[in-house]
């Protein structure tokens, strides 16, 4: 298994990402700038935290339009996962792989804290690899509360494409939502850091899980 | 050339939170008859170009493609012709 950490300028969790998938999950990956044009010989692309850009305009909005944002959305059409964690989630839902959109937190603050999520959807391959139903994850972000019109809510949870869910809101997400995949589930977008929560010297493991899936997923070997 | 002036909000079904939070500071310092805030951005951009129809239909392509999130925001704008220097 083979991963693409995709490093912006202002990414600022892509070494945690790097870290995760090497050193925890025993995967390989290379963490590659925005300026490459090509994700050939990679199983899977990891989008990560931090401040593409600066969050200028919006939170993603000129990542969006960065050179690899091509070869991305061609792997993501042709059914490789993708997974965007926190500024990842919000470059997804600016390059319209993901519906919806992610704005400021209702109380304005930057949330930076542990919070527990529902796995709403255990048959993803983001989530086949957990045998729980709740899990702990931290957040960081000042701008993850997300949004979507009620026809676009009701055809995500009519296909299963919301995948995790915060069992106390923070930000004031529409339907507690805290994760979601595209319609045919190859491309997850989700505010909380599984990569920050991957070994017990840290605190939290519940993070592994999910690339533990990604890896069942691709049916490569680690 | 033209000036091009842009304006953009939150669609009226999403609820602002700056707007709501500069509303309260407002009705604290006795405004209470202010009902609603509504917080956006403003662009101005220039742009060079013959006809203005054209450079009006640039515009609106410019704001669909990165200068709005039309998921959550809208957007109106006016265009004017400047004058020669």
């Amino acid at each position: 298994m083979r991963f693409a950490v995709i490093v912006f300028p202002g990414s600022n969790c892509d070494e945690d990402m790097y870290h995760a998938v090497v050193d925890q999950l025993g995967a390989s990956a290379q963490l590659l700038p925005h300026t490459a044009t090509s994700l050939a010989g990679f199983d899977g692309v990891l989008i990560p935290g931090g401040f593409s850009y600066g969050d200028y305009l919006r939170c993603g909005a000129i990542a969006r339009f960065s050179p690899i944002m091509p070869a991305i959305i061609d792997f993501a059409n042709q059914g490789g996962l993708v997974l965007g964690v926190c500024n990842g989630f919000q470059v997804l839902t600016e390059a319209g792989l993901l519906p919806g959109a992610l704005h400021e937190n209702t109380s304005l603050e930057f949330i930076c804290k542990d919070t527990q999520l529902k796995i709403t959807n255990p048959n993803t391959r983001f989530t086949s690899a957990y045998t729980t139903d709740t899990i702990t994850l931290p957040i960081a972000h000042g701008e993850g509360n997300y949004y979507c019109d009620p026809d676009t809510l009701a055809q995500m949870q009519a296909n299963g494409q919301i995948v995790f869910t915060y069992t106390d809101n923070p930000n004031g997400s529409v339907a507690d939502i805290a994760g979601i995949t595209n319609a045919n589930g190859n491309v997850l977008g989700m505010m909380p850091h599984p990569e920050r929560a991957v070994e017990a010297l840290l605190g939290l493991t519940d993070g592994l899980g999910l690339f533990e899936s990604m890896a069942q997923a691709t049916k490569t070997a680690l | 050339m033209y000036l091009a002036k842009i304006y953009v909000t939150y669609k009226p079904s999403i609820l602002d939170p700056k707007g709501e939070s500069i509303k309260s500071a407002l009705h604290r310092l006795a405004y209470e008859n202010v009902a609603d805030v509504t917080m956006g951005k403003y662009f101005e951009l220039k742009l060079t170009g013959v006809d203005q129809d054209d450079v009006a239909a640039q515009v609106k392509d410019i704001c669909d493609k990165l200068l709005v999130n039309v998921n959550m925001e809208t957007y109106r704008f006016e265009i004017e012709a400047l004058e020669a220097v």
